[in-house]
């Protein structure tokens, strides 16, 4: 009882935390509309604009106000919504509003409510195939520590961590799509459309984005199960004659798995945010594709979105490793 | 002195088998008949560990027996090679690269040839070993209910889940874990150390198991708390019968709990027979000079009565009839709002110049925070701490401290020489060249060769790396000395020279020492005033002699009762009166 009480404190606590490092992360990124060097205003209703026009856009925007009232309005509208209005016409933005994008005046979280299916694709099948990779060969390396199997695996992780991306995803396509022909080069199917066209078309940038990553968690897996193994306690069952696969599976596993997880919620916070070189070379419609692309237009209330979802999905997912790391070790409980 | 195998010159009556020869005429794993009834039974074990690109002999032509419901100890200072043998009987050494050679066989199965499948048989259900550390011989991810039943499961897979954990909670009970039902389901982290050496006896009692193998089972533990343990498998092995091999390094702990032992030096066994035997009229000059170095709690402090009067002379400059330094109601406390904790609570003391005040006290009794705020490396949160009559508001030279452990409070990157040099230059009132000639005379001082100056840490035994803390501690030239447990690391023979050092540095120069320390004896062979602590109180202060005779308080006549003694009688008599006396307290 008194464990699931202290178990519930830490996780509002890490809950209470999250919120404060977004809160934060927000106030830093709005400060980027007034560092960057230009009128927002103009940004925002660009190159041909006349001073007047801009003047429009200035008082409809509400950039003619205070900046912390500007920030207070920011934070309103994430919560409650806020219309933009200017003479008559009035342009309402729905509850999470993160503003309208410079570029086409839609709403930021319309533009990522759209790119997050591609994204969300892309970052659970690829954390999938990386863990499942990285934690295999991690621990086969470390089982099997002096052999064979281990060097090849070594040279094998090394490789794949002194491989860029984008090289992996060429070389994937063109060996798989190009040359082999057993793919077409692949199209993003949202997986409401076509479950079986989704599953292959993601398979390249599952395999690219995943192998990628998994090199360090093997390397991670490998040495931290090493550490495990020369612990005191696992000394202690094999020296009570349970066997050595259940020491692996039941010991060690549990003892070298913590940092992995935390590495994993990481990643796949970052992952959430959008892989943008995986996107931008497989044409997913994803988040990656839609900062890099609002980073190149100038489109501020886009970038901040964006970078703030991005932020949130780290948090979120720090928050929740904690959680999990908790629940796995109860020493991490204040007692 | 030259190790020696066991001689032929045991009294009568030991259990040296007949086969006990020198390394090498023993023959092969297989050839030798199975002993009948033996219940351990080794002959000729060598153990050789590669080291670099050569081997290192660990055991050395090692031969003993153990008879079913025997008690054996193994006794030996670190790297005599005990722990190895305690290993070898497990055959835990496979596949870890070390080469074995000789034969263990263990009820009838010879573990050197045996299958891993039979190996694994063996382990546990046969012979189960108990660790030193129990809190990191335990998975701290798991209930300690949970743990002990995989144990069983391991052994007995028809077992069910179920039937495994209520067969773990009545071993628990068994070993007098309170509440054990509840308690299964705590993790190890949740037990007082003690407790959790209960835990892992009762994970050893799970199968029951013909043999007990115990290495240091109580050296991390209390002398209150350590005596509690060897009582519990003292009872163990009474109620059930069953086999205790006990590897020790402390002659005390052997001395109560076992019939007969050995002796091991440099792989090799000195001397062997019944415990009383060895212990009572040691045949080896080794054994002798072991006992020699054990401090006695019982025998009042060797010292020449007139020191005190000739170091107060040398010293001038002290306040007349003021204590050189005195703590004034001092508290300290760590952490802040439900976390705080009160580590020391009102402590008044005085130390006098040239007087040793021993402290001692149980782990966590505040004795260390103590220490480092008569140093000044802990500011009191309440009390002041005045030297000389002034308050101390910072470290200062005329007084230092020594640390517990010589290694971890050496910097590994410097050379000895800069380190005993670092507390001159900070001073910065020498030349450089004086500072080198002041750092030889120093360690030549503490006994090192002067020109180990450009050695490394790593280069010294544990002894000389304290003759190295002591030397730095000297190098400011102080008056007063906080020595805090200078030697719990080291083994009795090497603990006897740092302790004589300080006492001849003391009259040399006319040193007052505050003495930290566990251990009661070594408190009572070097000080002249001691004070007691528990829980961050001081509970009996007085003239050394006085408290350990005539104990006032009732917490320090419980600590001196746990003291191990060298003698079995008198252990086993104070054994049953402890048993007497925690009859009406619930055991923890």
């Amino acid at each position: 009882m008194n464990a699931l009480l202290s178990g519930a404190r830490f996780t509002a606590k890490r809950l209470v935390g999250a919120a404060l490092v977004l809160l934060v992360l927000s106030v830093a990124l709005y400060s980027l509309f007034y560092l960057l060097p230009g009128d927002p205003a103009r940004l925002a209703c660009g190159e041909r604009c006349d001073p007047s026009q801009v003047a429009q856009v200035r008082e409809r925007l509400g950039l003619d106000e205070p900046v912390h009232a500007q920030y207070a309005h920011f934070l309103q509208g994430l919560f409650t919504g806020r219309d933009y209005s200017a003479g008559t016409s009035v342009r309402h933005c729905a509850a999470p509003c993160l503003g309208l994008s410079h570029q086409n005046d839609q709403p930021v979280s319309t533009l990522i409510v759209e790119g997050f299916p591609a994204t969300l694709s892309l970052a659970v099948g690829a954390m999938t195939l990386c863990l499942l990779l990285g934690v295999g060969t991690g621990l086969l390396s470390a089982l099997r520590r002096g052999g064979i199997t281990e060097r090849v695996l070594t040279v094998l992780t090394l490789a794949g961590t002194g491989t860029p991306v984008f090289l992996l995803g060429l070389l994937l396509l063109m060996v798989v799509c190009a040359y082999l022909r057993w793919l077409p080069f692949p199209s993003y199917v949202p997986l409401a459309e076509d479950p079986e066209q989704w599953a292959w078309n993601m398979l390249l940038p599952w395999l690219t984005l995943g192998l990628f990553e998994s090199a360090k968690y093997a390397r991670l897996t490998r040495a931290s199960t090493l550490e495990v193994l020369a612990e005191d306690h696992i000394r202690t069952f094999r020296a009570y004659g349970v066997g050595e696969r259940a020491v692996v599976a039941r010991h060690a596993l549990r003892g070298a798995l913590p940092p992995v997880i935390a590495l994993g919620a990481l990643d796949l916070g970052t992952m959430l945010g959008g892989a943008m070189i995986t996107e931008s070379l497989f044409g997913l419609p994803g988040l990656g594709r839609l900062l890099i692309g609002s980073v190149r237009d100038v489109d501020l209330p886009v970038v901040v979105g964006v970078v703030l979802v991005i932020g949130t999905a780290v948090v979120v997912a720090n928050a929740v490793a904690d959680v999990l790391h908790a629940l796995a070790d109860r020493r991490v409980l204040p007692s | 002195m030259t190790p020696r195998t066991a001689p032929g010159t045991d009294a009568p009556g030991t259990d040296a088998p007949d086969t006990d020869a020198e390394p090498g005429a023993v023959p092969e794993a297989g050839a030798v008949p199975p002993a009948s009834g033996a219940l351990v039974q080794v002959d000729g074990l060598t153990v050789d560990f590669p080291v670099g690109g050569g081997t290192v002999r660990a055991v050395d032509g090692l031969s003993f027996r153990l008879e079913a419901g025997g008690a054996l100890g193994i006794v030996g200072e670190s790297g005599s090679g005990k722990s190895t043998v305690a290993q070898a009987l497990l055959g835990l050494h496979r596949g870890t690269g070390a080469r074995l050679g000789g034969t263990v066989r263990v009820d009838g199965t010879d573990v050197g040839a045996a299958s891993v499948r039979e190996l694994r048989a063996l382990r546990g259900a046969t012979a189960a070993m108990v660790f030193q550390d129990p809190l990191s011989s335990l998975d701290p991810y798991l209930a300690v209910g949970a743990q002990i039943a995989e144990v069983q499961r391991a052994h007995d897979p028809r077992l069910s889940r179920r039937a495994a954990r209520r067969r773990a909670v009545a071993v628990l009970d068994r070993v007098g874990v309170p509440d054990a039902a509840r308690r299964a389901r705590s993790r190890p982290h949740e037990f007082s150390g003690g407790q959790r050496q209960r835990v892992l006896i009762a994970m050893a009692l799970a199968c029951a198991p013909r043999v007990i193998v115990a290495d240091e089972p109580t050296t991390a533990l209390d002398v209150t708390v350590q005596a509690q343990i060897l009582d519990l498998l003292h009872e163990v092995r009474t109620e059930t019968g069953t086999g205790l091999l006990l590897v020790s390094h402390d002659l005390g702990v052997v001395a109560g709990s076992v019939d007969d032992m050995l002796v091991m030096r440099h792989g090799r066994v000195v001397e062997r027979g019944p415990v009383a035997r060895v212990l009572g009229a040691p045949a080896e000059p080794y054994t002798r000079e072991l006992l020699a170095a054990v401090p006695r709690v019982e025998t009042p402090r060797r010292r020449p009565p007139d020191l005190r009067k000739r170091a107060g002379a040398g010293t001038g400059g002290t306040r007349a009839d003021g204590p050189l330094l005195e703590a004034v109601g001092v508290r300290r406390e760590f952490g802040r709002g439900r976390d705080r904790t009160v580590a020391v609570d009102d402590v008044s003391l005085t130390v006098a110049a040239g007087e040793t005040l021993g402290v001692v006290g149980e782990s966590g009794s505040g004795k260390t925070t103590l220490g480092r705020m008569l140093v000044r490396l802990l500011a009191p949160t309440r009390g002041t701490v005045r030297y000389d009559g002034r308050a101390l508001t910072g470290v200062r030279g005329d007084v230092q401290m020594v640390f517990q452990d010589p290694v971890s409070s050496l910097n590994p990157r410097r050379s000895v020489g800069e380190s005993v040099a670092d507390p001159l230059r900070a001073a910065g009132t020498l030349t450089d060249a004086e500072v080198t000639r002041r750092v030889r005379e120093l360690l030549e001082r503490v006994g090192l060769d002067p020109d180990a100056y450009h050695r490394y840490p790593h280069e010294f035994s544990g002894g000389q790396r304290q003759r190295v803390g002591i030397a730095r501690a000297l190098a400011p030239e102080p008056r007063l000395i906080v020595c805090d447990e200078p030697v719990s690391a080291l083994d009795v023979t090497t603990q006897a020279q740092i302790l004589e050092l300080l006492a001849r540095l003391q009259g040399e120069l006319g040193l007052a020492l505050v003495l930290i320390a566990h251990d009661l004896a070594v408190v009572r062979q070097v000080s002249d005033r001691v004070a007691v602590m528990r829980r961050g109180v001081v509970v009996e202060e007085g003239p050394v002699d006085t408290v350990y005779d005539a104990p006032r308080d009732p917490y320090t006549r419980a600590l001196l009762a746990a003291v191990p003694v060298l003698d079995p009688v008198e252990a086993a008599a104070r054994r049953a009166a402890r048993r007497g006396a925690t009859a009406e307290h619930a055991p923890g």
